[in-house]
């Protein structure tokens, strides 16, 4: 067996308003992750993201569909020993320090009291938290309560995480070493669900993407096979000739300070503008054909629904 | 081990808790309030400690098992604590027992304690305590117990507020549902007769838990009474329990 996680047709809908009338969230998700991958799960905000990790970790429970986890039923104790959860915007009892809050919820997976200590240690280090151990969680930062959250979420050692959005609230260099944790994870053969709709993340570190939109898969599969790799338009920037000798070469043009900024949309103008470039002693500083984007990709996908 | 953790867990949150100790202020204040009563009082002393000083007991650990039990069930769901905690591997019961057992564990140290000036005060005034002081003092703690049940059965579905009032309305219906007997007596219709009684079956009797009088007024107690008192807690708080497993169990957590 290859899949870590298997979901089929799951719906799920909630009454609202009034007159209770019932929302569809999901309407029928179909998808599977395999072993070993970082598998992304990007949509916009209300599309139902959270709703399926709430499925699959039993906070809420579908009208319709299957879930299996490592081949297990999702809400089986065996499953859910195998599995680490980080919400999105975690919020954790904050008159607990971080060593006692992991300590309290390493004591649900009933692990020897040797082994309990040695693991906090260790993922207390590896979140970056060393500094805050003993330090109580209502006076930790937005960034430093999803550090100790993945670090909730690591403590079984599992061989599947479900992350919800857990980049937001980082800065930069938070965002980095979250992420490198995150590809660590997967070269240790963890596998790793990871919902956001921060696409450069996405694109980054995973190696399957499924897009949501309005409760429905429209797009699922490996990113080089969903991003066309053809090129859109090449993007030249040049100093020292005038804008003028080249405007009738690109499709649009623009200038900042020396420099000038031309889109070539058809790629057998380029080489005119080459020439065009050199013959007036120009310096080209960059060339870059762009192809599409997982941004290009998730945009025409909204758009379309 | 599971229900532990969550239990002691509980048990921390609640005493970091600061109207338990506002509740508890005032509980300390009551006993000793009721030594000033005595002083002003013609007769027996030791009989208006011993009354005050039981009453304050009991209505003050219930205000506490109200607060606590409706507020810290909801504060789980409504401050999301519950999403990573029931993604561990534990049973959603597990989770409301653990609960339940903390709060027990926050009631049994407060009633020790005022226990502990209840009978300062009492000592006082005489040298001899009756064992059955214990037995009563147990079965407030008993009636706590249930209380803290009924908190928690409310809270699974309801607002903290909303929590507080129905089980206000459980602990005063409680101690008022004996006035259902006298009732039963006077009525002639057949039918009504019937359903009044139905209607007491159904509905707590928390005067099961209260032995005031008789030990204020060195009544006797029948062993059996006692044993019955006790054996009606246990009973009352698991069904109060079952039934908030059972809710609790296919709730959604949005």
């Amino acid at each position: 067996m290859t899949e870590a996680l298997k979901i089929t047709n799951l719906h799920k809908s909630f009454k609202t308003g009034f007159f209770f009338k019932r929302k569809k969230i999901l309407k029928g998700i179909t998808l599977t992750v395999d072993k070993g991958e970082i598998f992304g799960y990007l949509g916009p905000n209300g599309a139902g993201k959270t709703t399926t990790i709430k499925c699959i970790m039993g906070l809420i429970f579908p009208e319709t569909g299957e879930i299996q986890i490592l081949g297990q039923p999702y809400l089986s104790l065996k499953a859910k020993t195998q599995i680490g959860f980080l919400p999105e915007n975690p919020y954790f009892y904050d008159y607990l320090t971080a060593t006692e809050f992991l300590r309290f919820y390493s004591q649900l997976f009933q692990l020897r009291k040797e082994d309990r200590e040695q693991r906090i240690s260790e993922l207390i280090e590896l979140v970056g938290l060393e500094k805050s151990r003993n330090l109580q969680l209502r006076k930790f930062s937005r960034g430093m309560l999803q550090r100790i959250g993945l670090a909730q979420a690591l403590l079984n050692e599992p061989t599947i995480v479900f992350l919800d959005e857990p980049l937001g609230g980082l800065d930069p260099i938070g965002r980095k070493e979250i992420r490198d944790v995150i590809v660590r994870l997967r070269d240790e053969g963890k596998t790793v669900f990871l919902s956001s709709h921060i696409l450069q993340d996405i694109e980054m570190i995973c190696d399957r993407v499924a897009i949501i939109v309005n409760g429905e898969i429209v797009n699922a599969g490996r990113l080089s096979d969903l991003i066309s790799e053809k090129v859109f338009f090449t993007e030249v920037i040049v100093s020292g000739i005038e804008a003028k000798k080249l405007e009738n070469s690109g499709d649009s043009l623009n200038q900042h300070g020396e420099r000038i900024f031309i889109k070539v949309y058809d790629d057998a103008k380029l080489e005119d503008i080459l020439q065009l470039i050199q013959s007036h002693k120009g310096r080209i500083h960059s060339l870059i054909p762009r192809t599409e984007t997982l941004e290009d990709l998730f945009v025409g996908m909204v758009k379309k629904q | 081990m599971k229900i532990r953790a969550i239990a002691l867990n509980t048990f921390k949150e609640a005493i970091k808790d600061r109207i338990l100790y506002l509740v508890f202020f005032f509980a300390a204040v009551c006993l000793i309030f009721s030594r000033l009563l005595a002083l002003l009082t013609v007769g027996d002393q030791v009989k208006i400690i011993t009354d005050v000083g039981l009453a304050a007991i009991s209505l003050f650990g219930t205000f506490m098992a109200i607060l606590i039990g409706t507020g810290l069930v909801y504060k789980e769901i409504d401050k999301k604590t519950i999403f990573t905690l029931l993604s561990k591997p534990i049973h959603r019961y597990q989770f409301l027992l653990g609960k339940f057992f903390g709060l027990i564990l926050t009631l049994l140290v407060m009633i020790l304690l005022m226990t502990v000036i209840f009978l300062l005060m009492l000592f006082v005034h005489t040298i001899q305590i009756e064992w059955r002081m214990f037995v009563v003092i147990s079965l407030i703690f008993f009636e706590l117990a249930l209380i803290t049940s009924v908190a928690i059965l409310f809270s699974t579905f309801s607002t903290p507020i909303l929590s507080s009032v129905f089980t206000l309305a459980f602990y005063l219906i409680g101690h008022f549902s004996w006035g259902l007997e006298t009732l039963i007596a006077k009525i002639q219709s057949r039918f009504l007769k019937t359903s009044a009684e139905v209607l007491y079956t159904l509905l707590p009797d928390l005067e099961n838990f209260n032995y005031k009088t008789e030990i204020v007024h060195s009544l006797p107690i029948p062993d059996k009474v006692i044993l019955l008192s006790f054996l009606y807690g246990i009973v009352y708080t698991a069904f109060v329990l079952a039934v908030a497993m059972f809710i609790f169990r296919k709730r959604d957590f949005i």
